[in-house]
């Protein structure tokens, strides 16, 4: 037999007992703090035709979407790679609602590769969007949704960084930068790699205020206090910029009036995301962790591509990855153990013992030293015709 | 607690001089200590040293906060997600293509659609061909890559070169100049964020240090 058939591809796990039970009641914990909060949660599909899946989303998520030919039409299908884009179709194309619509969603995805060394190709994203809101309400909404949601998953050690997508937009606009050197500046910037950055704008010819915010992006991140510094150095450049930046700070100004035990910056130099955010951008972390442990933004324009413009804000998160940072599960589950018998009381009992919520074992075999190899730290055990649960020896 | 990764060899030799201006003084000697993880004069601040190679890894996962690494190390290692702050200006050499001298220079009846080249840049040296549309067979190699050619195992190879003695000395020329290199000082995403406080100062000194010194 071959040694090595049990390994799993790469970034692939299973979740075993104990860990699946606790991550299944972690996923309904969070699920109904979702609803709690008016989100409905929406199943899109796992596989779709790959012009709906990757409509209006940058050029990495085509990357990392997995894509196979349909054998029923010959078409190309991607499997979805990111859940956020499915929301938006599912806004614009179904629920054509006019008030604002709330969509939450917690399931697989899969990637052709993992976002991080040794980190999954098929996390668990779980995440809330809010569609039909403009304005910078539903910014700090959803922010203060996520906080709430890693709250109740057990982080209350947080450091959240909030940007705006749109400064960068508005300043390479109005620099009449094109859309490659943007993508190439957005890069440079994202690595915060200076003398890169220092290096194009130096080769190209741009107006004096709008390089001179550009080459000082890479520079603007701190603590939510240095903002007002940061907006007086980019105050000779243009309206949008100014507005970009309004936005940013009234967020800013609200949530850490709301959350002041997180620990908030600003980062105006994070400009890459999925390429289809435009406004407000942010991401939660926390101590021990080198990545975010959950991001969001505004993208207003991915619903466009499916005939219906709405503005959106959300937020996602890997359920793998919280799971893996809250730490050690719950132990097994204890059971009561149901020692071998045809008496109808004992079934009855049973039955009664589950419906409280009880896990009960029945013995299949006369052996009763089973019971506690299959976790059970109390028996059923019959005194005056009478089941009762009594505490096994050793425990 | 500020982790810091260093590169083993010439990079560490002049890495100190600047570390030494942030006020960061390993304890020990970094030369003879047996130590992997060396405290400094600096409080709360550490050192590990670790191969070249390594310190893009060590950095990406936070295992250290910043680090300082060859441009063609990180050009290797594609350097996702990681912060490239600033030529620190050090460790100063050039990546070339280098080939034995009394080969037929191409044109003279040798087509050159298929090279064989010997390298430990693997991602640089397929890219470097690529944008050039030669088709290149990249023979991966950890060390003396100046050794392939002579021996047949390579038509070209591409390496680190600072004063062109070794090539010179085993009959090779460079023929291709693919980019210059020095070390640049690199950070962890989260970090930056998570330990400002401790990390500006270190990193200011550390890049201020660099373009003074």
């Amino acid at each position: 037999m071959k040694r090595d058939r049990w390994l799993l591809p790469d970034g692939i796990e299973e979740m075993l007992p104990p860990a699946a039970r606790h991550a299944e009641r972690v996923r309904r914990h969070l699920l109904d703090l979702l609803d709690s909060w008016g989100y409905e949660l929406i199943m899109p599909p796992l596989i779709e035709y790959l012009e709906s899946l990757l409509t209006g989303v940058g050029e990495e998520l085509d990357l990392k979407t997995f894509k196979l030919t349909d054998q029923l039409t010959g078409r190309m299908m991607g499997v979805r790679a990111d859940m956020t884009p499915q929301a938006a179709r599912i806004d614009a194309h179904y629920l054509r609602r006019e008030a604002p619509v709330r969509l939450c969603y917690l399931g697989p995805v899969l990637r052709t590769r993992p976002d991080e060394f040794g980190g999954a190709r098929e996390p668990l994203q779980l995440g809330a969007e809010l569609f039909g809101e403009a304005g910078t309400r539903g910014d700090g909404e959803v922010l203060r949704l996520m906080l709430a949601l890693l709250g109740r998953a057990g982080f209350d050690d947080l450091h959240v960084d909030i940007g705006h997508v749109g400064v960068f937009h508005a300043l390479t606009r109005e620099a009449g930068i094109d859309k490659a050197g943007e993508r190439e500046l957005s890069q440079a910037l994202h690595r915060k790699a200076k003398p890169e950055v220092e290096a194009m704008l130096k080769s190209w010819s741009l107006p004096d205020a709008q390089r001179n915010g550009l080459r000082a992006l890479a520079d603007l991140h701190g603590p939510l206090e240095e903002l007002p510094a940061a907006m007086a150095r980019l105050a000779d450049t243009g309206r949008s910029v100014r507005a970009a930046l309004e936005d940013l700070a009234d967020v800013g100004r609200r949530l850490a009036h709301l959350h002041p035990a997180v620990r908030w910056h600003f980062d105006l130099a994070e400009v890459n995301g999925y390429g289809y955010y435009t406004g407000i951008v942010f991401a939660a972390y926390t101590p021990g962790y080198g990545q975010a442990v959950a991001q969001g933004g505004r993208y207003d324009e991915i619903g466009r591509a499916f005939g219906r413009s709405r503005p959106a804000v959300g937020f996602s998160s890997d359920l793998r990855v919280l799971l893996r940072l809250q730490g050690h599960p719950d132990p097994a589950a204890k059971a009561i153990f149901a020692p071998l018998s045809d008496d109808d009381a004992l079934l009855a009992t049973v039955k009664k013992l589950r419906e409280q919520g009880e896990r009960v074992i029945e013995a299949l075999r006369g052996d009763p030293a089973e019971a506690a190899r299959m976790g059970c730290d109390r028996m059923l055990f019959q005194e005056n015709g009478h089941w009762t649960v009594t505490a096994m020896k050793g425990h | 607690m500020v982790t810091i990764a260093l590169s083993k060899g010439r990079i560490l030799e002049e890495s100190l001089p600047l570390l030494e201006r942030a006020g960061i003084v390993p304890v020990e000697d970094l030369g003879k200590t047996r130590k992997l993880i060396v405290g400094t004069t600096a409080p709360d601040v550490q050192v590990v040293v670790i191969r070249a190679a390594d310190v893009p890894t060590y950095v990406r996962y936070g295992a250290a906060d910043i680090g300082i690494a060859g441009k063609d190390v990180l050009m290797e290692d594609g350097g996702d997600g990681l912060y490239e702050l600033a030529d620190l200006g050090i460790a100063r050499c050039r990546l070339m293509v280098a080939e034995p001298r009394e080969r037929p220079p191409a044109g003279e009846g040798h087509s050159w659609t298929r090279l064989r080249v010997a390298t430990k840049y693997v991602r640089i040296a397929q890219r470097h061909f690529d944008a050039k549309g030669i088709q290149a067979d990249i023979v991966h190699l950890y060390g003396s890559m100046e050794l392939a050619p002579l021996v047949g195992l390579a038509d070209r190879i591409v390496d680190l070169v600072s004063s062109g003695k070794t090539l010179a000395a085993n009959g090779l020329v460079e023929v291709e100049h693919i980019v210059d290199v020095s070390a640049w000082l690199v950070a962890n995403r989260a970090a930056v964020k998570m330990k400002y406080k401790a990390l500006r100062p270190v990193i200011e000194c550390l890049v201020g240090g660099a373009m003074h010194g």
